[in-house]
């Protein structure tokens, strides 16, 4: 029987990462695996919620929890997933907290109804990675992604802190590179794979991220990538919407693209460049898919 | 008969919350006891000296002690009993210390529990008989096992003193980490100029065998007749005819073998003698990398050799050698720091050891004592040290401190200046620990006059950068972040236990911590010894030490050996089994379950009995337990003993 999920987007994934929410659709439908919208769902708290309050921050991801374990057992779910890293990290979170009774009572008080929190969470990443293999996407590959040399860029949370995500190595993960390299494009060794791209600090402290993202960008050029490659809606946006911020912060002329690892699957499982939404991009991959595909056709 | 019951307070220890004189009183209600009283501190000579006067004014003939543990001081207070003229058997001791008042705070069941079990000593006391030692042979020989500097200490000591030494070593030269070292802190001495010599009076002391590239097979026996089973492996080449010319080394066409001497720093050939002060000073041949042994072909060292030594065909050997004592100094090995994934688990060539940095300053060493990046060999500028890797650290199983490496740290950052005086040192610490004699001047003088900058914090992480690593860490002082980009990067790698610790401990049946160190008699009082009589611990085998410990501890554990094996005949054990001929109906089943061989099955009037060879017994009770007639006994434990203690305790 193949697999079905809660899924829950993410309140980015309904606008700045449309194409982020849009081809991890696309790729879990080609793999099989069954989203199951959960109804009504309200944003996770992000940053702000759990910065000013706990109490805050577990109610809103756990109304989300709350929703999911009512349609759990009619639905036949096996888990809730989610693409962002961090709604993840606020599900899990909150999830964990919850198993203090006395937290506990608080959050069942303001929400108004007992809390069950008993599905796994996962990302979607993990699913494909953990639970499909990433064999499975390799098998759907029509267009190989030959020639295109990436760095994977996780970000800070996906794999940490490791005993609350319980995934991958925490300091060397190899999920993206495992899943680009099934794809068929050369993935370079990446020290910044695990550094912080400035986060939420984008809209309250500018140059924090101009330095931390500026030098994500400095090594996956002296490492000789074409392209990044994220999971997380957030270091994508870091990375690729601010671009001419921290170009011009940091006096640098980086032009690399910067897409999410659902685009590229679909690009290469031949999906083509209208339904990966690579016209969302801020940095036009124009260039970089133009040489690919004259690469797949020189092959051909 | 006539029983004395002394109860005592261990001052507050057990008085805190057992009342001992309720104790004492209870104790004169039970059978045969004529008198009980309670004593500050029974082990104490005014104690002792109560008791004796007791056994005089009462005419006792046994006496039971309510106290601590008889692993602390059973065998003290049977020498009191020796004094006052009686058997030193006829003493049983009530632990109401480690298993009443350290365990519990109910000072009224405390109380009720110290009783009891005073009872069960006076019941099993009712029953004692008056045993009487033997006397047993002894081999006035001991074998060192393991022979770094700890090893040849204890080796040279022994020896020195008369005795026959067997020294094993597992690898082809003695000489352990010191002989990879470069300099020794505080004195900065040459480690090999003070380390060789030695080495030099172990190959030439008349008093001591060594089997090097050795290892230990097996060991039977006990205290004075150890039979030690030891793998001499095959090395390929005949030691006795080989004159450690280094011909062979010199033609051997395998010439990329990865070199365990230099850290796998730097290549060596496949037949090779580690270094030039081994000892002893012989060729050995590494299996793996041996083109002939491989492929069949070459055999070039056999061409060149002059005296022929050369013998592909070699295999282990096992030989037996009889000891009265062991010491084990199997030292440390050095924790593997690839589980560290911020510091690159491994994938960068330029962060390294504080070993293999040794290696490097070394003027015998891969370059010669130039300090040069494993990666493309040039001379590196800033060089970032990092503390505690694998020590102190909980979360990789390593919350011990190695103790040692804060100073090597300094050691290594004053050496670099001396090098390179262009370059810069950093240091990440967590705290400096340096409580040894002059070794905290020692890290002043590095930070003061050799400008080795100590940075108090953790790095994060090393990120490859433009040729050079960028080391990102925490100034937990300055309460900020500090970013340094290092051309090589040394990590002071913890100790932990030396590769096959345990198995060997459990061979040489000595006890082991969870980390693999051996554990010492008591951790005050017997620092050298174990809880197998016979066998002591020098080094770092029971914990990280420096030198100038392992060393000390080296020659601590051959006064031990030697103290034991000054005897002539050591007092056997009276406390083993023993069978009653006219109950044995010569199953064999003791025979079969005795972990020691120490039962024989003979002919008695023509019908098959059982016998213990008493030398060889070690009173585990294994053979009472087997026998279906009872009449195995486990003279001082009897049946009839033990059903005494449990119907004192539950009828």
């Amino acid at each position: 029987m193949s697999p079905r999920y809660a899924y829950y987007p993410g309140c980015s994934g309904l606008g700045s990462s449309l194409e982020y929410d849009t081809s991890t659709r696309a790729m879990c439908e080609s793999l099989g695996v069954e989203l199951v919208d959960i109804p009504d769902w309200n944003c996770c708290g992000s940053t702000p919620a759990h910065a000013v309050d706990h109490l805050l921050s577990a109610c809103l991801a756990g109304r989300n929890l709350e929703i999911a374990d009512g349609m759990a057992e009619e639905r036949k779910l096996d888990g809730i997933i989610t693409p962002c890293p961090s709604c993840l990290k606020n599900l899990k979170t909150t999830q964990r907290s919850l198993s203090d009774p006395e937290f506990r009572r608080k959050v069942e008080q303001v929400l108004g109804k007992p809390l069950r929190a008993g599905l796994p969470i996962k990302s979607v990443l993990q699913v494909v990675v953990e639970d499909l293999g990433v064999e499975a996407l390799g098998r759907l590959v029509k267009t190989p992604l030959a020639g295109m040399r990436v760095v994977p860029y996780y970000g800070c949370i996906m794999v940490r802190p490791p005993r609350l995500m319980r995934f991958d190595d925490p300091e060397n993960p190899m999920a993206l590179d495992n899943l680009l390299r099934e794809l068929g494009a050369e993935v370079l060794p990446f020290a910044l794979k695990t550094d912080c791209c400035g986060a939420a600090l984008g809209t309250v402290r500018k140059d924090v991220v101009a330095r931390l993202s500026g030098r994500i960008l400095d090594a996956a050029v002296e490492a000789g990538a074409d392209a990044i490659v994220t999971a997380c809606p957030l270091c994508q946006m870091n990375l690729d919407m601010r671009r001419p911020q921290i170009n011009r912060a940091n006096r640098s002329r980086h032009n690399l693209p910067v897409f999410y690892y659902s685009q590229l699957a679909g690009l290469a499982s031949g999906q083509g460049e209208a339904a990966t939404m690579m016209d969302k991009l801020c940095v036009s991959p124009r260039l970089l898919l133009n040489s690919l595909a004259q690469h797949t056709g020189e092959r051909a | 008969m006539n029983i004395g019951v002394f109860v005592c307070h261990c001052g507050s220890n057990i008085a805190g919350t057992v009342d001992t004189e309720a104790v004492a009183k209870a104790a004169l209600e039970y059978r045969e006891v004529v008198f009980a009283t309670d004593a500050m501190y029974a082990c104490s000579e005014p104690g002792q000296a109560g008791i004796v006067e007791a056994i005089g004014t009462y005419a006792l003939d046994g006496v039971v002690v309510a106290s601590c543990t008889p692993r602390m001081h059973e065998a003290t207070f049977r020498r009191t009993l020796e004094r006052a003229g009686l058997n030193r058997y006829m003493f049983e001791m009530a632990n109401i210390r480690e298993h009443v008042s350290w365990v519990g705070k109910d000072k009224a069941a405390n109380t009720r529990k110290a009783a009891e079990l005073v009872h069960m000593a006076v019941e099993k006391l009712r029953r004692n008989e008056r045993l009487q030692a033997g006397e047993f042979d002894i081999a006035k020989r001991v074998m060192v096992i393991g022979g770094g500097v700890a090893g040849i200490q204890a080796a040279l000591d022994c020896a020195d003193g008369g005795l026959e030494v067997v020294l094993v070593e597992r690898e082809p030269s003695i000489g352990g980490k010191m002989s990879k070292l470069d300099k020794t802190f505080p004195t900065v001495d040459c480690s090999s100029c003070i380390l060789g010599p030695k080495m030099v009076d172990v190959a030439q002391h008349p008093n001591i065998t060594l089997y090097a590239l050795s290892e230990v097979d097996s060991v039977d026996g006990f205290v004075g007749n150890f039979n030690v089973t030891v793998r001499r492996k095959a090395a390929y080449v005949d030691w006795d005819a080989c004159t450690g010319c280094g011909e062979c080394a010199a033609k051997c066409p395998s010439k990329k073998t990865p070199d365990r001497f230099n850290e796998f720093i730097g290549l060596t050939t496949a037949i090779n003698i580690p270094f030039p002060q081994a000892i002893p000073k012989k060729a050995s041949i590494n299996a793996n990398a041996c083109i002939k042994l491989t492929k069949g072909k070459c055999g070039a060292c056999a061409k060149v050799c002059p005296t022929g030594a050369i013998r592909f065909d070699q295999k282990d050997e096992l030989v037996t050698e009889k000891v009265g004592a062991i010491i084990a100094a199997t030292g440390y090995d050095l924790f593997d720091f690839t589980k560290y994934g911020e510091y690159g688990g491994g994938r960068y060539p330029d962060v390294i050891t504080a070993m293999q940095y040794e290696r490097l300053l070394s003027a015998s060493g891969p370059t010669e004592g130039h300090i040069r990046r494993p990666s493309d060999g040039a001379e590196p500028r800033d060089i970032v040290f990092i503390q505690c890797v694998g020590s102190r650290d909980k979360s990789i199983g390593r919350p011990y401190c190695t103790g040692f490496c804060c100073m090597y740290t300094a050691k290594q950052t004053i050496l670099t200046k001396d090098h390179m005086p262009d370059s810069q040192s950093y240091v990440f610490y967590m705290d400096i620990r340096s409580p040894g004699k002059n070794y905290d001047e020692f890290t002043r003088r590095a930070m003061e006059e050799y400008g080795a900058k100590y940075i108090r914090g953790r790095v994060s992480a090393i990120q490859p950068k433009n040729g050079r690593y960028l080391v990102k860490g925490a100034d937990t002082l300055l309460g900020r972040q500090v970013e340094i980009e290092a051309d090589l990067v040394v990590l002071a790698v913890g100790a932990e236990a030396a590769r096959g610790a345990g198995e060997l401990a459990e061979k040489l049946r000595i006890s082991y911590d969870p980390y693999g160190f051996f554990l010492e008699g008591h951790p005050k009082l017997k620092p050298v010894e174990t809880n197998t009589a016979g066998v002591y611990l020098a080094g770092s085998c029971q914990g990280p030490k420096d030198i100038p410990s392992s060393v000390a501890q080296g020659g601590a554990a051959a006064a031990k050996a030697l103290s034991l094996l000054s005897k002539d005949k050591l007092a056997s054990d009276p406390q083993v089994s023993g069978v009653k001929l006219a109950r044995c109906i010569g199953c064999g089943k003791c025979e079969s379950v005795c972990p020691f061989g120490a039962i024989e099955m003979i002919e008695f009037r023509g019908m098959p009995k059982a016998s213990i060879i008493e030398t060889v017994c070690q009173g585990c009770g294994v053979c009472t337990a087997a026998c279906p007639q009872g009449a195995a006994q486990l003279r001082h434990f009897t049946d009839n003993q033990i059903l005494a203690e449990v119907n004192a305790l539950c009828l």
